[in-house]
Formats: C-alpha cells, sequence, structure tokens
C-alpha cells in the first residue's frame, strides 16, 4: 500500500464512514431500504468499511476471512452484490476526491495514485463476487437436496396400504423419482393399496397426468392397485378440458375416502370399540 | 393492449415461472380459480411445447381490454422446427413424443380463442385469449 493513501485512509476513518453511508443511502434503491433496517444499515456499513481499512493494513489470507464472513451475513441479509460492489468503488472515490481536497494529491502523482487505489480495489472486488457466488451456490444446492429430500415420501399407513402425499410443481427429475420410489416402496412395504394424494399439486398438465398413468400402470404390474386422490374441482375441470382419459385410475377426491376404499379393497374396515 | 410481460423458456423450471405470471395475471384481473387453474394448465401445456419441441422461445402474457370486456391472452412463440401438419397435431391422441398427445387440442378447449401460426423452419406462434365473464 502506497504510504500516502494509506495514512489518509488511517487519519480520516471516521470522516470515509460517515461520508461512504450518506453517499450510500442516497443512492441505493428502496428495495435495499425495505429489507434493511437504519440500525443494521449502520452497523453493518461501518463493519464493511472496518474490514476494507484491515484489509489496508493487515495481511491477505486473515482479510480473506474476514471477507468471507461479511459475505456470509450480506446475502443471509439479502443485500444485494450490486450494492456491496457499488460500495467498494464510492469508497475509492471518497478517498480520491478527499486526498484531492487535502491537497496529497499532486498533478505529478495523480496517475500513479488512481492506478494505485484501482489496483488495489480490483482483487478485493474478484475477491467478494468470489465469496458472494460461492455462498449462493452454497445455498443453492443446499435448497436443491433438502427439496429432493421432500419430494416423493412413502408412507406406510396401515399393513398392505401405503401413501405417497405429493406437494409442488412436478418435472421430469422429480416424475422419476416418484416412479422409483413408489416401485421400490410398493415390493419393500408389501403394499397392496398404494395411494397417491395430489392436493398440492398446484397445475395437472398433460405431462403430470401421463406420469401418473404411467406411475399406476406400473403399479399395476407390480401387482398393486393404485388410488388417485385429492383432486381438486378445478383440477378435475382441466383434466377433462384436456381430454385426459383416467378411467384405468381409481380416483378419489380425499384422502380419506381413498383410504375407505383401500381398506374396502383389502377386505377390511374400522369399528368403533364399544365401551 | 395495456400491460405486458414476457417469461422467456430455456429450461425445465421457466414453465414454472411462465404460468406463475399467468396465475398472477389472472388473479389480478378477477379470474375465479377454475378459469385461473385453466388458464395456468394451458400455459403449462404451450410453454412445455415450447421446451420440448423448440428448444427455447417464450411466453408473453396480456391483459386485454376490448370494448369493456377484459381478458388474458397467451402468446407462446419460438423459432423451432415449426409444425408441418397443424391439423394433425389438432387432433386429440397425437403425439411424436410418447406423450398423450392431448397438449394442444387441449389448451385449445381450456381457452376461448385460440389460433395457431407455424411455418415449417421457422418456427410456431400459438396465440390463445381467455375472455372474463
Amino acid at each position: 500500500m502506497n504510504q500516502l493513501v494509506y495514512d489518509f485512509i488511517k487519519q480520516n476513518q471516521d470522516y470515509i464512514l460517515t461520508e461512504w453511508m450518506d453517499i450510500m443511502k442516497e443512492s441505493t434503491d428502496e428495495r435495499l431500504i425495505k429489507v434493511v433496517s437504519d440500525r443494521m444499515f449502520t452497523q453493518t456499513s461501518s463493519e464493511f468499511i472496518d474490514m476494507i481499512i484491515t484489509h489496508v493494513d493487515s495481511k491477505n489470507r486473515e482479510f480473506t476471512l474476514k471477507l468471507s464472513d461479511f459475505a456470509e451475513k450480506v446475502v443471509q441479509l439479502g443485500w444485494p452484490l450490486t450494492f456491496v460492489n457499488e460500495g467498494l468503488h464510492k469508497f475509492t472515490l471518497i478517498v480520491i476526491n478527499g486526498m484531492v481536497e487535502k491537497g496529497i494529491v499532486t498533478p505529478g502523482n495523480q496517475v500513479e495514485l488512481v492506478n494505485h487505489l484501482d489496483k488495489w480495489s480490483t482483487p478485493i472486488n474478484n475477491e467478494i463476487v468470489n465469496i458472494y457466488t460461492q455462498t449462493w451456490e452454497r445455498t443453492v444446492s443446499l435448497q436443491k437436496i433438502a427439496l429432493q429430500e421432500l419430494s416423493a415420501p412413502l408412507i406406510p399407513v396401515l399393513e398392505g396400504i401405503t401413501v405417497m402425499p405429493l406437494i409442488g410443481t412436478i418435472d421430469t427429475e422429480r416424475a422419476k423419482q416418484i416412479m422409483e420410489n413408489l416401485l421400490t416402496g410398493v415390493v419393500k412395504h408389501r403394499s397392496e393399496v398404494v395411494l397417491i394424494d395430489i392436493t398440492g399439486v398446484p397445475v395437472v398438465d398433460t405431462m403430470v397426468a401421463h406420469h401418473i398413468i404411467q406411475a399406476a400402470e406400473a403399479v399395476r404390474l407390480v401387482g398393486a392397485k393404485c388410488i388417485l386422490c385429492g383432486i381438486r374441482p378445478e383440477i378435475a375441470q382441466t383434466i377433462v378440458n384436456l381430454g385426459i382419459n383416467l378411467n384405468e385410475v381409481i380416483t378419489k377426491n380425499t384422502l380419506k375416502k381413498g383410504i375407505e376404499v383401500a381398506l374396502e379393497l383389502t377386505s377390511r374396515k374400522i369399528v368403533k370399540v364399544e365401551g | 393492449m395495456e400491460f405486458q410481460s414476457c417469461v422467456k423458456i430455456i429450461n425445465e423450471w421457466d414453465i414454472v415461472a411462465a404460468r406463475q405470471l399467468g396465475r398472477n395475471v389472472a388473479k389480478e384481473l378477477g379470474f375465479g380459480t377454475i378459469d385461473q387453474a385453466r388458464i395456468t394448465t394451458a400455459i403449462s401445456e404451450l410453454a412445455r411445447n415450447i421446451y420440448l419441441y423448440a428448444g427455447q422461445g417464450s411466453v408473453s402474457i396480456e391483459k386485454l381490454n376490448i370494448n369493456g370486456k377484459s381478458g388474458l391472452k397467451i402468446i407462446a412463440e419460438d423459432q423451432g422446427p415449426g409444425i408441418e401438419d397443424i391439423r394433425r397435431v389438432m387432433e386429440d391422441g397425437y403425439t411424436t413424443s410418447g406423450g398423450l398427445g392431448a397438449g394442444l387440442p387441449g389448451a385449445k378447449r381450456l381457452m376461448d380463442d385460440f389460433d395457431i401460426e407455424s411455418i415449417p423452419g421457422e418456427g410456431t406462434k400459438i396465440v390463445a385469449t381467455k375472455w372474463l365473464r
């Protein structure tokens, strides 16, 4: 770090912080202000500036550690990356302008100083983008795994009767998983009847219907019966409009009715105990 | 035409984005739950066709207000291989991808107006409208 720049930043830490916060507040859009409370903004801002200033006099590795901590925090807060980038840019601007005002910058060393600051801030910038994307990627992949775990559970409810509740959008990937879990589950639990509940599926288009028909057919092939339940009135209407033939599958409008039918199919019924 | 928004269809999840948009606009216009389901399903079919056959394209949703009648217009466009025989694809049960073959004729039944233009080798444009009753 150039001694002139270093001294200036060190001496004017407070000035830079207040100036920076004013500029950032002015230039940021409404979106951010809504996300972050005033206190949080001030606190995180001073942390950000603090961090940049530590970078001025600390070792690179220590800085990277601090930066990744900060980036994670900012991602959690939901600050946009552009804001942090903009922040760094504004920081260098404030330093240059401040130095011009104080007369530290002379026509002789101007170019050198600007180049120097640029060289200093570019790696920080890259590091921020890098850590930011890494944090995001990790979050996304974690969520993907979490979603996969939720995607097609098969629950044995009574002997010979299993339920697969489906919630959310069904895409090709999930349809494959549904089929797999259904078939392995039917064999594993020795199910006679499998209930597929689609109460939580927002849209049943021809692809989803096709997958359901295929799943029901496959279940039939392994020797069990398939009941489709949870068909909401609007879904029933769209299925009719689409002209999809679900005659091969037993359908019921609620899971409760489905289980009743499943009990019937396995020659059992629920009896109230007297006494 | 006073309002338009567009979703690019590039991967499978864009289909979900397109129908989410359609559902929101339908809700804003005051469509009932059954018509909302019809509109979203139609968008799902059209967007999936783009994804399956053309690879990529776009789905736009427009709010209509003509002579005091409001409605929702779906425009599905792509620069894919186009459709050779439009009459056949509008037949129930005709499919080239091993599906149910109900997508296009079904979407037509789900909507009030349905218009399809296609030039083999250049692309396809489907415009479908649902009027608010």
